[in-house]
C-alpha cells in the first residue's frame, strides 16, 4: 500500500487551472524530486499533499485513507511541510521550538531541542537568540528543524535550499540525507542539482499534469 | 427640567452648526455635502422616532416592552458591528450572540448590585450605552483579525502546516485583536473627567443634578463598559475566527 497516492487530482484556484489529473503515489522509504517550470503545479502539488488545501476533483490517499476522512490536525503532524521561505515566530528560537511541542500539549525538552540544533550544526546557545539576529540560513535550519523534532513519516520540501548559501544548503543536505535514512520519506521540490542527484525518482510536471 | 428645555427656534438655529462641515466640504472640495445633509436627516428622522417610541415604552412601563427594546437596540447594534467585519464569511449570529451575553451579563450585575432598577427610563439608555460601545469594540475587533489574518497569513499557514489547530495558529491574531478592541475603553477610563465629561455625568449636570453625585453615574459607566467591551470583544473574537478557516482545518483563500 502507497504511502501517498494521488488519484485524477484536479486543483483551480478561482478561473485558473492549476492541475489537471494528476495522478501518482509516493511509497514508503521513496525520495521523490518533482520537477519541471514554474508554475506547472509542483508546490500545489506539495500543498495538496500536505493537507493545506483540497482538491476541486479527484482523491488523496494516505496509507489507503482518503483524506477527506482524516482529521488533517493529526494528518498534518505525520505529513509535514517545509515552506521555501519559512517565517519564524516571536522572539526567540526557543519559542518556534517550543511551539511543536505546545502543539501537542507537551513539555518542552530543551535537550531534545538543543541536540537538534547541534544536527544542523548550530549550538545550544542558539536556543536563547533573537530571530532578528539569524542570518537566511540560520533562519531556514531552525525552521527544517522546528518540522522535525518530532519524525513525520513523510516530509515535504519546497525548494528549501533556494538562497541559502553554500555552507547552510551543505547542513540542510546532511540533515535531509539523515533523516531520510532514518525512513522518513521525502518528496521535494527543487532546481538544486545536488539535490536532484540525491533523489531515487524524479516527477517531471508540465502545465499542471504529470508527464512521468 | 426647565433649564435642559431646547426650544424648537433654538433647534432651528443651532442647524447653522451643519452648516459649518457643509461649508468646509464645498470650500476643500470634498464631497460630502449630500453624505452630510442624508445624514443629518437621517439622525433627525431616527432621534423623532425613538423619542416617540420611548416616550410610549416608558408611559406604559411594561417589562416584557423594555425586553423588546433591549432586544431590538441588541439586534441593531449586532446588524452594525457585523458590517464593519470585512470578512466575507462573517455570520451575523456571531454579533448577535456576543451583544446578548455581553450586554445581559453586564445589565445583570447593575440589576443585581441594585445600581440600577427594572424601569425602562433607566433600561433602556443604559442598554443603549452597552450595545453602542461593545459594537464599536466588536467592529474593531473584527478589522484587527482581518489584518491580522491578511498580513500573517504565511505565519498561520506555516503554524497549521506543523500540525497546530487552528485556534493555536490563530491565538496570536486573535490576542492582539482583543487587546486593541479593549484599549479605546481602558484609555477612556484613564482620562475620564480629564479630557471628557462623558454623555451620562453630562446630561446629569446638564439636568441640575449636583455633579458629586452625577460622577456616581459616571464612575458606574466606567465599569459598565469596561465589563461591556470586554466580554463583547472576547466573545466575538473567539466566534470570529474560525471564519477564516474552512471545515478542513484550511485557511480560505482571499477574496
Amino acid at each position: 500500500m502507497a504511502l501517498i497516492e494521488l488519484k485524477q487530482v484536479s486543483y483551480r484556484a478561482g478561473d485558473q487551472e492549476i492541475l489537471q489529473d494528476v495522478s501518482f503515489a509516493v511509497e514508503e522509504g521513496d525520495y521523490l524530486t518533482l520537477t519541471g517550470p514554474s508554475g506547472s503545479g509542483k508546490s500545489t502539488t506539495l500543498k495538496l499533499i500536505a493537507g493545506l488545501i483540497s482538491p476541486n476533483k479527484g482523491e488523496i490517499f494516505y496509507k489507503g485513507q482518503n483524506l477527506d476522512s482524516l482529521d488533517l490536525v493529526q494528518y498534518r503532524r505525520q505529513v509535514s511541510y517545509c515552506f521555501q521561505q519559512p517565517t519564524l515566530f516571536d522572539e526567540t528560537v526557543k519559542d518556534n521550538l517550543a511551539l511543536p511541542f505546545a502543539i501537542r500539549k507537551q513539555d518542552f525538552a530543551e535537550k531534545r531541542a538543543q541536540e537538534a540544533l547541534k544536527q544542523v550544526d548550530l549550538s545550544a546557545d542558539y536556543l536563547d537568540k533573537k530571530i532578528t539576529t539569524l542570518s537566511g540560513g540560520e533562519k531556514q535550519r531552525v525552521a527544517l528543524i522546528r518540522n522535525l523534532l518530532f519524525r513525520p513519516e513523510l516530509l515535504l520540501l519546497d525548494e528549501v535550499t533556494t538562497g541559502l548559501d553554500e555552507e547552510s544548503k551543505q547542513i540542510v543536505h546532511q540533515l535531509i540525507a539523515r533523516v531520510h535514512q532514518e525512513g522518513t520519506t521525502i518528496v521535494q521540490v527543487t532546481h538544486d542539482q545536488e539535490e536532484l542527484a540525491a533523489s531515487k525518482q524524479l516527477l517531471h510536471m508540465e502545465k499542471g499534469g504529470v508527464l512521468k | 427640567m426647565k433649564a435642559m428645555a431646547v426650544s424648537d427656534l433654538s433647534l432651528i438655529l443651532s442647524f447653522a452648526l451643519v452648516l459649518v462641515p457643509v461649508a468646509i466640504s464645498w470650500k476643500e472640495k470634498l464631497g460630502l455635502t449630500r453624505d452630510i445633509f442624508y445624514s443629518v436627516g437621517r439622525a433627525i428622522v431616527q432621534l423623532v422616532i425613538v423619542g416617540y417610541v420611548l416616550k410610549f415604552i416608558m408611559q406604559v412601563n411594561n417589562a416584557l416592552l423594555t425586553l423588546l427594546m433591549t432586544l431590538f437596540i441588541i439586534f441593531n447594534a449586532a446588524w452594525n458591528a457585523n458590517k464593519r467585519d470585512p470578512n466575507p464569511n462573517r455570520q451575523l449570529w456571531q454579533s448577535i450572540m456576543a451583544l446578548l451575553i455581553g450586554t445581559y451579563i453586564t445589565l445583570g450585575v447593575l440589576l443585581l448590585t441594585q445600581t440600577v432598577k427594572l424601569k425602562p427610563m433607566q433600561i433602556i439608555p443604559i442598554t443603549g450605552m452597552i450595545a453602542g460601545n461593545e459594537m464599536v469594540a466588536m467592529g474593531l475587533c473584527y478589522k484587527v483579525l482581518a489584518t491580522g489574518f491578511h498580513d500573517q497569513r504565511q505565519q498561520v499557514l506555516e503554524k497549521i502546516a506543523l500540525g497546530a489547530d487552528v485556534k493555536t495558529a490563530s491565538m496570536t491574531i486573535l490576542r492582539r485583536s482583543i487587546k486593541t478592541a479593549m484599549q479605546p475603553t481602558i484609555d477612556s477610563a484613564k482620562t475620564v473627567g480629564l479630557v471628557n465629561l462623558p454623555g451620562m455625568m453630562s446630561g446629569l449636570i446638564f439636568a441640575g443634578v449636583d455633579p458629586v453625585y452625577a460622577i456616581k453615574y459616571q464612575i458606574m459607566v466606567t465599569f459598565m463598559l469596561l465589563s461591556a467591551t470586554g466580554l463583547g470583544a472576547v466573545i466575538a473574537g473567539y466566534l470570529s475566527y474560525r471564519n477564516y478557516f474552512n471545515k478542513r482545518s484550511q485557511l480560505r483563500e482571499e477574496q
